[in-house]
């Protein structure tokens, strides 16, 4: 579904991504862990298009949108849930539910959106609040939520566990295996690799913008080195 | 982009205190003028007529700068940048209205209802050039510099500023042009207690009033106005919901360049007269207008742009019109030691 061959994504001169390939296939729950600044949402922004790659080809079905515009990306069926959450402040849960539709004309979106309110009956409760007065944890939802609003094909997540009380993070990581036992398929970037490694089929680890190794992730879980540095055991 | 850092030195509780007790300061602040000459012409003349007549003064010229202040603002909300060019595309409407009266042979003798179609028309031209215009500087001079440091936009503003002034140097001359006065804008239309509201006074609120309502709820109801919103909160996250954040910016200096073209419309024909220097004073002060209603707000804008209106008019009545920008600047360094966001102000980016 989604092929990443050998993308360089650079910041001005810095070169953030120096090569990555990497695939996730219809229906797959795929996790991208690293260490902070290895450059996990670069991938996850080149994907979106926000910072488009220089080199190298991102294949959606089969397409090269390595240097399609954001907003198309969008309409192609890949939404992202960014890093820290960025929900508009001043806008009401439901308001930002609604924005993450905004490509759509189709009439299904209110049931769309009390789906996520099924899936994050937190969100219906606070629906008419501004998202700026929420926790983090429920930013977080909303920033989810949100993303599913576009019915995407393939969804991004982007450190999820960032910043939220525990007992929050295993509520959204029971929410996002229901995702994708649902049939979205996801794309999971995470620097706790716990929770991560828990609900994907495979992982890639990423180091300073290379892929240095890829497995599925039971035995990602087992082996020592990631042990050691991401799982924190 | 990142959330600022706000202060925390002081308890909460006490800044909320400060809060409370500024907003009373600013309140009483504002209404310091008119109840001290209410009082004066009371006791001098038994009626309120003479301050009547100055706040009917201030609405019409207040209408003026909160059009284009409303430019300001909502150019500041959506890319930080103060677009210096703004009076000139203000200027640049007066100029338009002044050479569409020519070209439709628009005169006084054209009767109420040839007048009323022909100022329609004008106002649809004035407002189109200088929307245009301004999403032409927004392309010509800001696109190219998205990602550039924050003083590289906001010199090449300046720039644009007198590249405009020269085009209306060479447009009209250097000296201020008297235009027809097609509405007879110092009649008085009616007077209503001793209050003489004129021709003009009436053309600046009847424009006035239903643009900013329609803009209000252009920007409040149509998906056009959410995606405005939602970049203005935040640009990445609008890209991330499929929002062409291009184009609303384009979108968003358009509305902008058409609110300072039909302000410089009714600058036209209350004044009688333009110059290519008008946009600059103008731009000025409707600046001021949005800082101090708190810029980035559309509201404060306009409430902004009434109250310098106010002051304007009672200073140059009272006080002496020389006084006239030491008084309006006073005002608004007051009301920043009180508020510095603005009186309706923390609704901009950084402060969300
Ligand atoms: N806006 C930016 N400008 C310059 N360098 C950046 C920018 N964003 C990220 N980087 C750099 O790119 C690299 C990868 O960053 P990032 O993708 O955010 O890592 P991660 O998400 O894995 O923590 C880091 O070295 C970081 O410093
Ligand atoms: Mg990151």
């Amino acid at each position: 579904m989604l092929e990443l061959h050998d993308i360089r994504t650079f910041y001005g001169n810095i070169e953030a991504l120096k090569g990555v390939s990497l695939s996730v296939d219809e229906g797959e729950c795929v996790t991208l862990i690293g260490s902070n600044g290895a450059g996990k949402s670069t991938t996850l922004r080149s994907i979106s298009g926000l910072t488009p790659p220089r080199f190298g080809q991102i294949l959606f079905h089969g397409r090269d949108i390595a240097r399609v515009p954001p907003q198309e990306i969008v309409r192609l069926g890949i939404s992202q849930s960014p890093e820290g959450r960025r929900c508009f402040q001043r806008m009401s849960v439901q308001e930002n539910l609604d924005m993450g539709a905004y490509l759509r004309r189709d009439k299904e979106i209110d049931a769309d959106r009390a789906h996520v309110y099924e899936l994050f009956p937190r969100l219906q409760e606070r629906r008419t609040q501004k998202a700026g007065t929420m926790s983090g944890g429920e930013q977080q939802m909303l920033a989810i939520g949100r993303a599913m609003m576009a019915r995407p094909k393939l969804l991004l997540l982007d450190e999820p566990s960032m910043g939220i009380a525990p007992i929050l993070v295993e509520r959204i990581y029971e929410t996002i295996a229901e995702i994708n036992r649902q049939g979205t398929t996801i794309l999971l970037v995470e620097q706790n690799a716990n929770y991560a490694l828990g609900v994907s089929h495979r992982g890639y680890v990423l180091e300073t913008g290379r892929v240095v190794l890829t497995d599925a992730s039971s035995s990602l879980r087992e082996n020592p080195e990631v042990q050691r540095a991401y799982l924190g055991t | 982009m990142e959330a600022a850092t706000v202060p925390l030195s002081r308890s909460t509780s006490l800044r909320r205190l400060r809060e409370a007790g500024g907003r009373y300061v600013l309140i009483a602040l504002l209404l310091v003028l008119p109840v001290a000459y209410g009082i004066q012409d009371l006791s001098q003349t038994g009626n309120l007529s003479r301050l009547g007549n100055n706040l009917v003064d201030g609405l019409s010229n207040g209408a003026i700068w909160a059009l284009v202040a409303i430019g300001y603002t909502l150019v500041y909300g959506i890319i930080e940048l103060i677009n210096f060019a703004h009076g000139e595309v203000f200027m640049i409407g007066s100029f338009v209205a002044a050479g569409f009266f020519g070209t439709i042979g628009l005169t006084a003798a054209a009767g109420p209802a040839g007048l009323l179609v022909g100022l329609v028309l004008t106002l649809i031209a004035c407002m189109a050039a200088s929307g245009v215009l301004n999403v032409m500087i927004e392309r010509v001079a800001y696109r190219p510099l998205r990602g550039a440091p924050k003083l590289a936009p906001l010199i090449t503003a300046v720039g644009m500023s007198f590249i405009l002034q020269n085009v209306g140097l060479l447009w009209l001359g250097g000296s201020p042009e008297g235009i027809v006065d097609l509405i007879r804008s110092q009649e008085v239309f009616f007077t209503f207690a001793g209050v003489e509201v004129s021709n003009g006074d009436v053309l600046a609120l009847a424009v006035t009033i239903p643009l900013i309502l329609l803009m209000t709820a252009f920007i409040g109801g149509t998906r056009l106005g959410k995606a405005m919103r939602a970049t203005a909160q935040d640009p990445d996250a609008a890209r991330l919901m499929g929002i062409n954040v291009d184009t609303t910016i384009s979108m968003t200096f358009l509305l902008g360049g058409m609110l300072a073209g039909a302000a410089g419309l009714i600058y036209a024909l209350y004044q009688t007269t333009i110059w290519y220097f008008q946009g600059f004073t103008a731009g000025l002060i409707a600046f001021t207008a949005a800082v101090m209603g708190g810029i980035g707000n559309i509201k404060g804008a306009v409430l902004g742009g009434f109250i310098i209106g106010f002051i304007q008019q009672i200073s140059d009545n009272r006080i002496g019109s020389s006084w006239t920008p030491a008084v309006v600047f006073a005002y608004l360094v007051l009301i920043m030691v009180f508020k510095p966001s603005g009186l309706l102000g923390e609704q901009t980016r950084e402060a969300g």
